[in-house]
């Protein structure tokens, strides 16, 4: 483990939380201790190099996808993620890094050892491992800054959801729509992230004064998103204008659905929640709720 | 943090990994945690945790460092979520960023948690050096800017007032922003080198010795030359004639002193300069200065008008000391009654040394004062003076990053913190310009309750010991643990 990396238990004695500049995982598996603890072995032995990994491909990892062939395992899910979706939109294997680090890290712990459960959480962007007849109770938050919980979803094994990811301009990837957040259900986190990230960049209202925007590379000189411009305040809305902003997101998701690229989306904009897909359990809590678990 | 590379006017590369992002002023990087601040790379700091450390060493001990053991079981209730990154929530109308609910022996507690942007605030500099510094009143100023004055003095110590919002936001820009800075370095434990009008070069840093005049201060005095006197004169009796403690405020002669006639010392008819006040007590006796005794002496002979021939004789042995013993000289009289230097003998040396051991180390102490307002004490209750009221009666328990802090009586919640007794790096700033300090306020849930406090903003203490850019620390064994029922009020 070298000086700027974070690998530590957190306080609550279940958790592993490591960090390695931008990528923060915590992790938390159940099962058998011993099957727990070799789990968490082989997160931290897998994830000591992996940021190396993507920084010696950054190039390739930040061109449209199909321009450049990023070779590390991690840039590998990542190109793969988005390429089905690069024909009609522009993106970037950037827009599935986070998934695809989660997804990396979990194969790699349950290729180890044999789990219930298994989460990691990449920053809101989450691989979800679980064995037969095991579930999850899902939150989804749309503002990181003031967690209060939009959706909620019970995943079971039989819906075969690997990954959760979420997207909105208040993030911490700039977006170029004016979705608070997009969360969605894929096969994997990889493909959860990328569609989550077009999904939220199709929740917009072009041309709309009240809606900042700035070219992303005037704010991070080497964005992926080049001179393109992206989301830097929403004022007031209408509801009709919420409406027709959520319509455009939804047109998309429900394509991808479609296209089985993704399983379910919750789409979050100025209080209104739409939900679309195929699980069931998905939907728009009536008050706030404290902690998911 | 690594050194960064300037690659423009306006946008730096950050080296802190290998992404290494070009920030742009005011901008993160792609981690969220290291930021361009007007060209400077800047580590926003993750919101620090304190954890109870019961088995620590007493100190502030990095997190990673007991994480390497896995398996680190704690407690909900032994952690405290402090304030520091917590962010804050100015103009307040909002509730604070965190308001965070744990159970601690039964009792529900709830810690309002923010950052309080202060511009009325300051530094309480305590010095120890009986060295001359300034005038009462003189500017002590930074890069030539006026950051305070110098302050009443206290025994054994120079004091130092910084800051306030005269400074900070009534002078010009630049008085404004070197003042800022200054009180920040203070407060986050770093030396700043000031000059004093009239007075001496000071380089302060919190609970480090002070340097004056580039001389690192290592012992404060013992007391006062009398006092001196009246504390070693039963040792000194045994060895010399007559003893002479130098110091600016009191010097002692023994021979003199009630405690010299107590024990039967005859007179040497020693005639002091200076301005006597009580028998074998000195005011005057020098000018100021970081000489001996925090005079400007440098041979100590020159306080000593001459000896009585109708008293002292040759061969009288004398010594000179200072209240610090950092300056000690032997003499003996000769037939004309000149005193003649003599090497210290074994017996005197050890003396001397007694002097150097009863004293303590001179330290630099930073107190950090400020006064919290209307509207950060909004952003804990929809009623602000209820919490005023609620600290009064302490029923409400105040702390500064988890250190205690001393509540001012009167009016308002003006408090003063020991910066040493907080985590490291625990103010920031805002370029109004003002101090960004971590305030929390601990009371019972149903005391928050009575207070109009936001009981549907409450957060469970291990919800955001979950987040992710969470730090733990180890907390200081010497701190009260702030989620201490109110019961067991402090020691």
């Amino acid at each position: 483990m070298n000086a700027r990396q974070t690998m530590r238990r957190l306080p609550d004695g279940r958790r592993l939380h490591l960090g390695d500049g931008p990528i923060d995982l915590i992790i938390e598996a159940w099962g058998a201790r011993a099957a727990v603890e070799a789990a968490y072995a082989a997160a931290m032995a897998r994830f000591a190099t992996i940021l190396d990994e993507l920084c010696a491909e950054l190039p390739s990892l930040r061109a449209p996808s199909g321009e450049a062939a990023p070779k590390s395992p991690v840039g590998l899910r990542m190109a793969r993620a988005v390429a089905p979706f690069a024909p009609a939109d522009f993106i970037t294997p950037m827009a599935a890094v986070a998934g695809s680090v989660a997804d990396e890290i979990a194969d790699a712990m349950s290729a180890a050892a044999t789990l219930d459960r298994l989460a990691v959480n990449n920053g809101g962007d989450i691989a979800l491992r679980l064995a037969p007849g095991q579930s999850f109770a899902l939150g989804l938050v749309d503002r990181p800054d003031k967690p209060s919980l939009f959706a909620r979803a019970t995943l079971n094994a039989a819906d075969h959801i690997g990954g959760v990811a979420t997207s909105g301009w208040r993030g911490r990837s700039f977006s170029l729509g004016i979705a608070d957040a997009v969360s969605v259900l894929a096969d994997c986190a990889a493909a959860a992230d990328a569609a989550a990230t077009l999904i939220a960049n199709a929740v917009d209202l072009p041309g709309h004064a009240a809606i900042a925007r700035a070219p992303a590379d005037s704010l991070q000189p080497d964005s992926d998103l080049g001179p393109r411009l992206v989301t830097r305040g929403v004022g007031a809305l209408t509801p009709q204008e919420i409406d027709a902003a959520l319509g455009r997101g939804m047109a998309l998701a429900e394509a991808f659905e479609k296209s089985a690229r993704i399983r379910a989306a919750a789409l979050h904009l100025a209080g209104r929640t739409l939900t679309m897909g195929a699980v069931a359990a998905l939907e728009a809590p009536m008050g706030r709720a404290n902690a998911a678990g | 943090m690594s050194a960064e590379t300037e690659t423009g006017p306006d946008k730096i590369r950050c080296d802190a990994c290998p992404v290494l992002c070009y920030i742009k002023p005011g901008m993160a990087g792609a981690c969220d945690r290291y930021a361009n601040d007007a060209g400077i790379l800047v580590r926003l700091d993750p919101h620090v945790l304190l954890k109870r450390a019961i088995d620590q060493g007493g100190d502030l001990v990095p997190f990673m460092e007991d994480a390497q053991t896995s398996g680190d079981l704690v407690r909900e209730r032994e952690v405290f979520v402090t304030a520091i990154g917590a962010g804050t929530t100015y103009p307040d109308y909002k509730p604070a960023p965190f308001i965070v609910g744990s159970r601690v022996e039964g009792v529900d507690m709830v810690t309002v948690v923010t950052e309080g942007i202060f511009s009325y605030c300051g530094a309480k500099v305590k010095i120890d050096t009986d060295r001359h510094l300034g005038p009462e009143t003189a500017a002590v100023r930074v890069d030539g800017e006026p950051i305070g004055h110098v302050t009443t003095g206290e025994y054994g110590s120079q004091m130092l007032s910084l800051g306030g919002v005269n400074h900070l936001t009534h002078g010009g820009k630049k008085e404004g922003r070197v003042t800022c800075k200054a009180l920040l370095d203070l407060c986050n434990g770093l030396p700043v080198e000031m000059q004093i009008d009239g007075g001496a070069h000071v380089v302060v840093e919190a609970n480090r010795p002070p340097i004056v005049n580039g001389v690192r201060e290592t012992r404060m005095r013992v007391g006062c030359g009398s006092a001196a006197i009246g504390m070693f004169a039963k040792q000194w009796r045994e060895l010399v004639d007559e003893v002479i403690v130098v110091d600016d405020h009191i010097t002692g002669v023994l021979s003199e002193h009630q405690a010299g006639k107590f024990l039967g010392v005859p007179a040497t008819g020693v005639k002091m300069r200076g301005h006597r006040s009580t028998p074998g007590r000195y005011f005057r006796v020098a000018e100021a200065g970081s000489g001996w005794g925090g005079t400007n002496l440098v041979d100590p002979l020159a306080i000593i008008a001459g000896f009585d021939p109708k008293r002292a004789w040759p061969g009288l042995r004398l010594l000179m000391v200072s209240t610090t013993g950092e300056h000690a000289a032997s003499y003996v009289l000769d037939d004309e009654l000149k005193p003649v230097e003599q090497e210290l003998s074994p017996a005197l040396k050890a003396a001397v040394e007694r002097v150097q051991d009863n004293c303590e180390p001179a330290l630099s102490s930073v107190l950090f004062m400020a006064g919290a307002g209307g509207s950060l004490r909004a952003g804990v209750t929809e009623n602000p003076v209820g919490l005023t009221r609620s600290v009064r009666e302490a029923i409400t328990r105040v702390t500064c990053g988890g250190a205690p802090v001393y509540v001012w009586p009167g009016g308002g919640i003006t408090f003063m913190v020991d910066v040493a007794r907080m985590p490291k790096n625990a103010f920031g700033y805002v370029p109004t310009p003002a101090l960004v300090a971590p305030i929390e306020f601990t009371m019972k849930r149903e005391d928050y309750a009575a207070l109009g406090g936001y009981l549907e903003e409450i957060r469970d203490v291990g919800e955001v010991s979950a987040l992710a850019n969470c730090r733990a620390i180890g907390a200081r064994q010497d701190n009260p643990w702030p989620l201490r029922p109110a019961s067991i009020e402090d020691a």
